[in-house]
């Protein structure tokens, strides 16, 4: 499934937080959203989850409006993983993985064998089979964010939006979770990420979104989008795409005055 | 922390609980001055036993099933272990309307009165809360709603109190407030029990949104759980269920808070699951608090109500302290 927008306003408390975005997310490919601080990802992908209201333009999920999706159909294909990763009460991690079957369950019905598999697959590609009896308050927060991030596998999503996925992370979960992320995309879905690490933008996105004040300045392969000159502007900073030993990577000197 | 290896399977812990709640129910019905037993012989007995035991279990039952459920029910929609039912003010609204039928001498012309009262009070309350806070917008907004509608109507109960120029009246006020199940009529448990049931069939459709709202409120929205629709149903079967129940027995505390604590380790933290657990675990507790009521000696002159304070204030305390323990660095 395609998720798309285009031309897409939103405005937080009055203030034009998107200030006409377009973008798409498409299927077998992995899109990240990259920006300074403030520039309006969070923004943009809670709109495309539907959780925001938008004043102006377009969001279609598989050529439908978004609006026009009921809510409860909407989440059996589109997972959000916010940035935020709170767990309220102290749930085992299974449990918390196991809410990722909600919108597939009705009312008292209990865990189906489809259920069951879903969640074993999840818990198994998030390497967190040691960690599913605890309490998930009690775990660290990078074994937290593999447990949530396990939780909206479950859902079985086509598209997967997640907000700083990776945030948190050792080196080795991160570049796990973003193997696992480009073939969860090459089994036909789409994934919609944040990131702020530049490094993996360039290494594992097919395609990059580069937000800057609510607009987006460039979109593109993460060759055309991550040169010199856009990341001086979106970023203030001296740096640039390299590929080093097959590598793609964005190697960054230092901060502009 | 509790470790979850003490957390028994869904359907065990429900079906247990469920026996423990039929038992209380039957103790309750079995147990009083007159002795033990279901009908002692004769008329009397009769009579005894379907106009004073009946309704007093029947109405343990229902409203402990009403306070512990609401009371996991706030607690999990408003994510908090704290919360409990008087406060979104529908318990003050209801002991506003029974306060002021007492006032103004409608109690006298008519007996139910009082408990038309409470429930009107309580409906008012819930418009209210709802008028305040609004449908959409999280917690903070609804508890806030809910200490503005309980701050009025503890500011009216004390004018009634005040103006109330009849000792006798003032006395019927405040020993209404202590809430008790003596003495209530069979009509009572009529009046209220079919409100406390709706009230609790709503408060029970919560689960799976209280489940998702255990991640926050966008990754609740985002798996297919309706805000307005949750919060809508939350204040509705709290004000029918706390409503009704505060109608006919006054204010009785602390049920809602200490139930759902007690149980929330053996339900795995689960706030879904936690609902009914509460509904049986509250209806458990006022039932045998009841009866204990009635067995101990020097306790026979105490009002329910002032029996789950007097145990309710020492738990708080304990409550806060292990919070503090919690924190400590």
């Amino acid at each position: 499934m395609k998720l798309e927008a285009r031309g897409l306003r939103v405005h937080l408390q009055r203030r034009e937080v998107l200030k006409g975005v377009d973008l798409a997310a498409a299927a077998g490919e992995l899109t990240a959203v990259i920006g300074a601080n403030g520039a309006g990802k969070t923004t943009l992908l809670r709109t495309l989850s539907g959780l925001l209201p938008f004043s102006a333009g377009e969001a279609r999920l598989d050529q439908r409006p978004l609006r026009a999706w009921p809510r409860a159909e909407l989440a059996r294909c589109l997972a959000y993983l916010p940035q935020e990763r709170t767990v309220h009460w102290g749930l085992s991690a299974r449990a918390v993985v196991a809410l990722g079957r909600l919108p597939h369950q009705t009312l008292g019905q209990g865990e189906t064998a489809a259920d069951r598999a879903a969640i074993e697959a999840a818990i198994a590609a998030m390497d967190i089979d040691a960690l599913i009896a605890r309490p998930v308050l009690e775990l660290s927060g990078g074994e937290r964010a593999r447990v949530l991030l396990a939780r909206a596998l479950a859902q079985e999503p086509q598209v997967l939006v997640a907000d700083e996925p990776v945030a948190g992370l050792d080196p080795a979960h991160q570049l796990a979770l973003f193997h696992h992320l480009r073939v969860f995309a090459a089994s036909g879905r789409s994934v919609l990420i944040a990131l702020h690490d530049l490094a993996l933008a360039a290494r594992f996105c097919h395609k990059i979104v580069l937000l800057k004040a609510g607009a987006a300045l460039t979109s593109g392969p993460p060759a055309e989008v991550l040169t010199r000159e856009h990341l001086a502007s979106a970023y203030a900073i001296r740096a640039e795409y390299r590929t080093i030993d097959g590598i793609a990577t964005v190697l960054s000197r230092d901060g502009l005055p | 922390m509790t470790a979850p290896a003490a957390t028994l399977a869904p359907g065990r812990l429900l079906a247990g609980l469920a026996g423990l709640a039929f038992l209380a129910f039957a103790l309750s019905l079995a147990v009083g001055p007159s002795g033990f037993g279901f009908g002692p012989p004769g008329e009397a007995g009769s009579l005894i036993f379907w106009e004073i035991r009946l309704p007093r279990a029947l109405l343990g039952a229902l409203v402990g099933a009403t306070l512990g459920l609401a009371g996991a029910a706030l607690q999990g929609y408003l994510r908090n272990p704290l919360a409990e039912p008087s406060l979104i003010g529908i318990s003050g609204g209801a002991a506003l309307g029974a306060v002021l039928a007492i006032h103004l001498g409608i109690t006298q012309a008519l007996a139910l009165a009082l408990p038309l009262g409470g429930l009107l009070g309580a409906c008012i309350a819930m418009l209210a809360v709802v008028a305040l806070a609004g449908l959409h917008g999280g917690p903070i907004t609804l508890i806030l709603a809910g200490l503005a509608v309980s701050a009025t109507t503890t500011a009216l109960i004390s004018l009634a109190l005040n103006l109330s120029r009849n000792p006798f009246a003032s006395i019927e006020m405040v020993y209404w407030m202590m809430g008790s199940l003596a003495d209530r009529s069979l009509t009572q448990a009529w009046l209220s029990g079919p409100l406390m049931l709706i009230g609790m069939g709503l408060l029970l459709l919560l689960g799976r949104a209280l489940d998702a709202l255990s991640l926050g409120e966008d990754a609740a929205v985002s798996l297919g759980i309706d805000a307005r629709r949750t919060r809508l149903t939350l204040v509705a079967g709290t004000a029918l269920s706390v409503g009704a129940a505060t109608a006919v027995t006054g204010i009785i505390g602390f049920v809602g808070l200490l139930v759902p604590h007690a149980l929330r380790a053996l339900t795995g933290h689960r706030p879904g699951l936690l609902l009914p657990a509460s509904l049986f675990g509250g209806a458990i507790l006022v039932l045998l608090a009841d009866v204990a009521l009635r067995l101990v000696e020097p306790w026979a002159d105490l009002r329910i109500g002032v029996l789950t304070a007097l145990f309710g204030a020492p738990f708080f305390i304990w409550l806060v302290l292990k919070t503090r323990r919690e924190l400590a660095p």
